[in-house]
């Protein structure tokens, strides 16, 4: 049983002095993801001098430098590739990836697409808030059909990218989504996740009152995180609407975000991979060399 | 599990100390027995015989090879390894070089030691793949954003692509900055004999790892346990928790994005930690300039037929002689200034339209005449078309 710990004595033991205060505005909803991430790490009870963190550019990468552990603050994508040389060198180690919607599905999504598929031992930790929040409120590709963005001021008219599916089809081995809003899911999606070999994602929709919330009309900051409460839906309960669920009820639904645990699979991580590869190769080396015989030899 | 060099594993990969081997491979045999265990890289010609032979050579010594899924990726997981604590290098070429650009300007301002081969081939754009040049001698000095040193060497043996590879280590690891090898297509796709050193004869050099008290530790500032403005390496997991960004940064590693003087005092460290020993920095090789008149100022694949011009002008007569610059950059002023004063004229050729023509020009400052003699196209000079730069017909 793990004792109760108040949001105080957590931050005590996680936050890293000396880089207060944040850069988040009211009622963004980063500081709750890493208030999440901390109660997750608690839980495990890690040794924090093995856990680093990368991190790419946005509101979201800064994460890590509010962290007392190593932290690689990367450039605009690239996180996930930092990470996987990270890990490389040092298998011992747990790396977290803190990043954003445009950081990771957008100019990042080629090596996010890739450490999927290689099932990259790390965990990524995808905050969307379907805006680039940093630069002032630039369209993103996660927002949804009809978004509002300074660079979308007619409406927004790309589908949006459904990363958590995009991970799934990869065989990414953990793949969840939840709202900042739910707290207790969540908590325990991204343990599981820490807790997988191979390539694990978290994806939270996360409400930026400043740069979405406001020009989308969705309202005060309350009103802004209830509009997150009210438009998610269990993933379970979404396919079983959309497989059997009468016409009506499919059109209700239709729009909301699926949220729940995606994909839990154990399939070998990369780096176990590759060291079974490596074994392999070794043990060969240390035999003698095999004599090659020519093949124009005619035996009698 | 963490890797450790082990010199007679490396000597049983690598083979016989003598062999004929490839320039790209040549690369691969300094990276592996300078202590290097990660490569990362992405296929491109000239350049993908160092993955291939990292692919093949780093599972057999227990290093880590990856092909990366680009060459953004490629130098970002190297710049990663090297915090992770190993050594690291990638390979390229001129398309990939261009899109490793912005990375590797995070490699200096994160002063992370990490070694990048770039086997030059003919631009702009795709230009000519399969073809030599050193167009991009400018781009691994100016071509990220920002103010920096660039340390670069260029070889123009097969050996030398062995040997600077190894050296490249020493100085990326003494330094804390990424250094270019600046091979090309001719070099690297040339066969030569090598000699590998014994273990002996290596000079390793290693980063200086963090090991005063964490609580006093200072990230990014002047050494606190030696008098170096290179700082002690804290590498992940040792428990230093240090936070490393691209963002302009304090000593202590948080950023300082509206400080002017934090900026300052912090890009200034990161050139002068290199310029400061300029002098140290100097590799070059001096043919017959005692007597000379005209000097040949070269490097890489471009020296080769330089070498033999200045013989055939020398059999006329002509008092030619030759400086070879083993270290490109930083970049030996002084050596040059010093030979401007001495020869009437400075021939420079260069297997693109004069790169290292204008800071020779610079350095010489007018006591001498100084002549580009360029060449493009996919062909290096012929000694013979150097010859009317010497005066000699």
């Amino acid at each position: 049983m793990v004792e109760i710990k108040t949001a105080e004595k957590l931050n005590k033991k996680y936050l890293r002095e000396g880089m207060w205060p944040t850069i988040f505005c009211n009622g963004c909803g980063h500081g709750v993801v890493l208030e999440y991430t901390f109660w997750a790490l608690e839980e495990l009870g890690w040794d924090m001098d093995n856990v680093v963190f990368a991190s790419g550019i946005g509101c979201s990468s800064r994460l890590p430098g509010y962290i007392n552990a190593d932290g690689l603050h990367t450039t605009h994508g690239r996180s996930i590739a930092f990470a996987t040389g990270i890990k490389a060198a040092n298998p011992d180690l747990n790396l977290i990836v803190f990043t954003g919607d445009g950081d990771c599905s957008g100019i990042g999504g080629n090596h996010f697409i890739h450490a999927a598929r290689r099932n990259i031992d790390m965990t990524v930790i995808m905050i969307n808030n379907f805006i680039y929040g940093m630069t002032g409120g630039q369209l993103a590709p996660t927002a949804p059909l009809g978004s509002i963005a300074t660079t979308a001021p007619y409406g927004n008219i790309e589908p949006p990218f459904d990363i958590c599916n995009l991970a799934k089809a990869l065989g990414a081995n953990y793949v969840a989504r939840w709202t900042v809003s739910h707290p207790y899911q969540p908590i325990k999606s991204v343990k599981d996740a820490l807790q997988k070999k191979g390539f694990s994602l978290v994806e939270f929709l996360s409400p930026c009152p400043t740069a979405y919330g406001r020009r989308n009309k969705l309202g005060d900051i309350k009103k802004l995180w209830k509009w997150y409460d009210d438009n998610a839906i269990l993933i379970e309960d979404y396919e079983r609407i959309m497989n059997y669920g009468s016409e009506k009820e499919k059109e209700e639904i239709k729009n909301m975000f699926p949220i729940g645990v995606f994909q839990d699979i154990d399939k070998p991580g990369f780096f176990e991979a590759y060291e079974n590869l490596v074994n392999r190769v070794m043990s060969k080396d240390s035999k003698p060399p095999i004599k090659i015989k020519p093949k124009a030899v005619v035996r009698k | 599990m963490r890797y450790k060099r082990n010199p007679e594993r490396i000597r049983n990969v690598l083979g016989n100390k003598v062999q004929f081997i490839l320039g790209d491979m040549a690369c691969v045999y300094g990276g592996i027995l300078a202590g290097c265990s990660f490569f990362a890289g992405y296929p491109i010609t000239p350049a993908s015989e160092v993955a291939e032979g990292a692919a093949r050579l780093y599972p057999r010594i227990g290093g880590t090879y990856i092909q990366m899924e680009d060459e953004i990726g490629s130098i970002a997981a190297v710049i990663g390894a090297s915090w992770g604590g190993a050594k690291s290098m990638t390979a390229t070429s001129g398309p990939g070089f261009s899109l490793m650009m912005e990375n590797y300007g995070f490699a200096v301002m994160t002063e992370t030691p990490c070694v990048i081969v770039n086997v030059q081939r003919t631009g702009p754009s795709t230009g000519q793949p399969t073809l030599g040049a050193q167009g991009d001698m400018m781009q691994c000095r100016w071509g990220t954003h920002g103010d920096l040193q660039a340390i670069a060497l260029a070889p123009s043996t097969v050996q030398e692509c062995m040997d600077f590879t190894i050296e490249a280590f020493n100085l990326a690891e003494k330094y804390r900055n990424p250094v270019c090898v600046m091979t090309d297509g001719e070099i690297g796709h040339l066969r030569e004999r090598i000699v590998i050193p014994d273990e002996k004869d290596l000079k390793l050099t290693s980063r200086v790892p963090a090991t005063i008290d964490k609580k006093k530790f200072i990230p990014f500032t002047e050494s606190q346990t030696r008098k170096s403005k290179v700082p002690d390496f804290p590498t992940f997991g040792t428990g230093y928790h240090t936070y490393v960004t691209g963002l302009t940064h304090n000593e202590k590693g948080f950023p300082a994005t509206d400080k002017q003087k934090d900026h300052e005092k912090l890009v200034k460290r990161i050139i002068e930690k290199i310029t400061d020993d300029a002098e140290k920095l100097i590799m070059i090789e001096e043919l017959k300039l005692d007597d000379a008149d005209i000097a040949f100022i070269t490097y890489g694949a471009s020296a080769r037929p330089a070498e033999t011009a200045m013989e055939m002008a020398r059999e006329k007569g002509k008092k030619v002689g030759l400086l070879r610059l083993k270290i490109v950059w930083p970049f030996p002023e002084k050596i040059i200034a010093k030979l401007a004063k001495q020869v009437d004229r400075i021939v420079v050729p260069e297997m693109n339209l004069g790169q290292i023509y204008h800071p020779i020009n610079e350095a010489a400052n007018g006591n001498c005449e100084v002549v580009s003699a360029p060449k493009i196209g996919g062909e290096m000079h012929l000694p013979h078309e150097l010859l009317p730069y010497l005066g000699v017909k």
